[in-house]
């Protein structure tokens, strides 16, 4: 779960981080009414999107007057394809010096890593790829956390202003603090400010925390909604349907996360469009189906429904139960093709015999068919989009 | 022969009492597998399915010598239950449970290495010896014995892979799943060096997926040795960035993890990229109709 700028900050600043002062204002009067008592300030949409500035998403002010009308042209903009309805007003820093911080997860180290840079205020994985020797990586190990040795050797290593290594070195214990107290599996300051003033401090915050974690951070789940900017996906996460919204018209439902993705890359070798992942897991019963084809149908592009069912534990004549039931208690309009595969399958192919579900036997052939009839009811006035 | 799992593995149950743990206890005692100690705090002395239950693995350990243990428990309490068969001495410790905290799988896996112990997942099916031992969730009746190894970071897309093969007649020698988590116990290449070391298995079967470079270092790993025949798969390879698809290990990030990647990794290899189960199931025939000859 991504967290918001503001939210980052709240949690930078819980464990020690010195952020710009600042405050959330989601109308112009308000954002006024804080630049009142900041004075000069910059005006920042809360969208979790990169590149927020060059996208017209960060406004300075230098008076009140100013501050409200740059939140009256962010708020309600349209920042790739999300609407911005809250803006940070903070107050202006003179920035002398960008660094980046950040603590992520190295997989194939099996522990987290600290990668600084002098090379801040950019895209680390721009950094990453044409300048790799620029970042210091750390490895923490979990049984000891960062110790500050291991920051000093960093922060030196990364050639951080001399000056201000205190403040720095500082700012860093306070980003693994507070990455540890709430479970992420990022977090990044970047820019890590120095300011004229010779202070240090972080001027952006970015936060992806374990949503297995959840369950311990009760006042983060909360943002949970909020960071989903999609609605389908918004309302699919509320049902508990893992589920994630694709571009194409094709709506895909299958069980286990590698078999759903696999679903995926077939429509496409054939020529079709998936319109989104979603794994109905093991043991598949008929609310579960029934769920799953109510969140795909929520997306109004999707034409047809390819399923596809490997029975292991789950018994194929289960299943197609299942979908009867299913397909009994809903309106389901569009086309629907399952490939029914593994325990049981003749027996489930034979219940779904005069059936809404045309039985296929794979994906490719399922794909194929529900195309067909898609093409069919819209007529030859509509192309394909293979 | 086969890897990690055989007839002589004594399986210890953490989470037996659960609704998983009960159902797949059963399961792995219907396959065959001696289940030999069910662990559930506070249940010590009753039994489950005529497995004896004990409060700590400790004692399960002491009173019935087991050397493997799976757990069912909950994610929230899954970590500790690593750490516990770990210190219990446990060599090879099974998590089926998902949704563990990433910092907890983190420290409990340090703590694995540090007893000498082996962790398989978490978030993962478990694995199979065909006609030897089943441990974790694999359905029972797909299995054959044979020489293929397979090794999987997806739980239905293994099954699938298996019945795929024993439909044609082919059988397996062990297939294991390693976990669709960030952060897992084995990796591929350290169950490609357990294949190439045993004896009955001909051939290898690797299921890869989006996300991470566990793929990339299999490759390596197959470019360093002169071993035996892998056919590759990667599943998600139409996946877009950033989006995690099901598997909280199976997403993009950073120009990381993208399928293009690890399929030029392994062809650099040598190692042939199939697009379905079925090709896969085509090409370890051919390997092994080849061996035969």
């Amino acid at each position: 779960m991504k967290l918001q700028e503001y939210v980052g900050k709240e949690l930078l600043r819980r464990a020690g981080v010195p952020v710009p002062a600042g405050e959330v204002a989601e109308t112009p009067e308000q954002a006024e009414e804080i630049a009142r008592r900041l004075g000069p300030v910059a005006v920042k949409a809360q969208v979790l999107v990169g590149g927020r500035g060059k996208a017209g998403g960060i406004k300075v002010a230098s008076s009140p007057e100013e501050a409200h009308i740059a939140a009256q042209q962010i708020l309600g903009m349209d920042l790739k394809g999300l609407t911005v309805t809250k803006v940070l007003v903070e107050q202006q820093v003179k920035i002398v010096r960008e660094y980046y911080a950040g603590i992520t997860l190295d997989r194939s180290q099996h522990c987290f890593i600290l990668m600084l840079s002098s090379l801040g205020g950019v895209d680390i994985e721009e950094v990453a790829a044409q300048h790799p020797e620029a970042i210091i990586r750390t490895w923490i190990d979990p049984a000891y956390g960062l110790r500050g040795y291991q920051i000093r050797r960093a922060v030196f290593a990364a050639d951080f202003d001399r000056a201000a290594l205190r403040d720095l070195s500082a700012i860093i214990a306070g980003l693994y603090r507070a990455m540890l107290a709430t479970d992420a599996m990022l977090a990044e300051i970047n820019p890590l400010a120095v300011t004229e003033s010779g202070s240090a401090m972080a001027a952006d915050a970015k936060f992806d925390i374990d949503d297995s974690a959840l369950y311990r951070h009760p006042d983060l789940a909360r943002f949970k909604t909020e960071s989903i900017s999609d609605p389908v996906e918004r309302r699919a996460s509320e049902l508990g349907v893992p589920y994630v919204k694709l571009e194409g018209n094709i709506g895909v439902i299958g069980n286990g996360a590698g078999l759903v993705m696999m679903t995926l890359d077939i429509i496409k070798q054939v020529g079709g469009q998936p319109a989104n992942f979603l794994d109905i897991g093991g043991g598949a019963r008929a609310e579960v189906v029934r769920r799953a084809i109510e969140v795909v149908l929520l997306d109004p592009k999707v034409e047809g429904i390819v399923m596809n069912i490997f029975g292991g534990i789950t018994r194929g004549d289960e299943v197609a139960k299942g979908l009867l039931e299913a397909a009994s208690t809903m309106d389901i309009r569009v086309p629907i093709a399952i490939r029914l595969a593994g325990t049981r399958e003749a027996e489930g192919r034979a219940l779904l015999k005069d059936s809404a579900f045309t039985p296929e036997s794979d994906v490719a052939a399922a794909t194929l068919a529900v195309m067909a009839q898609i093409r069919g009811r819209s007529g030859a006035a509509v192309g394909g989009n293979g | 022969m086969a890897i990690l799992v055989d007839e002589k593995t004594r399986v210890a149950v953490q989470g037996i009492t659960g609704r998983e743990g009960s159902f797949h206890t059963r399961q792995m005692k219907a396959f065959g597998t001696q289940v030999v100690a069910g662990v559930t705090p506070g249940k010590g002395g009753t039994g489950a399915d005529g497995v004896p239950v004990f409060d700590t693995l400790e004692e399960a350990v002491q009173a019935t010598s087991a050397n493997t243990s799976v757990i069912f428990v909950p994610g929230p309490a899954a970590g500790d239950a690593i750490m516990e068969a770990a210190a219990a001495g446990i060599p090879l410790i099974v998590a089926i449970s998902e949704h563990i905290p990433v910092h907890d799988v983190a420290a409990a896996y340090r703590f694995v290495r540090e007893q000498g112990s082996r962790l398989i997942g978490p978030n993962c099916p478990g694995l199979v010896s065909s006609g030897k031992c089943k441990v974790g969730i694999m359905p029972n009746q797909l299995f054959k014995e044979g020489t293929v190894g397979i090794v999987s970071r997806s739980g239905t897309l293994t099954y699938e892979m298996v019945d795929e093969l024993t439909r044609h007649g082919i059988g397996q020698s062990t297939t294991l799943g390693i976990g669709g988590d960030p952060l897992i116990g084995t990796s591929f290449a350290e169950a490609l060096k357990l294949f190439d070391a045993d004896p009955g298995t001909d051939v290898i079967v690797l299921i890869g997926e989006i996300g991470g470079t566990d793929e990339e270092e299999a490759a390596e790993y197959i470019g360093s040795r002169d071993g035996k025949p892998v056919i590759g798969f990667i599943s998600g390879r139409t996946a877009p960035p950033g989006k995690r698809m099901g598997h909280a290990g199976a997403i993009i990030t950073g120009g990381v993890g993208g399928p293009q990647h690890k399929v030029e990794a392994f062809e650099a290899v040598g190692v042939p990229v199939a697009n379905t189960i079925q090709e896969i199931g085509d090409r370890v025939a051919a390997v092994l109709g080849a061996r035969v000859r």
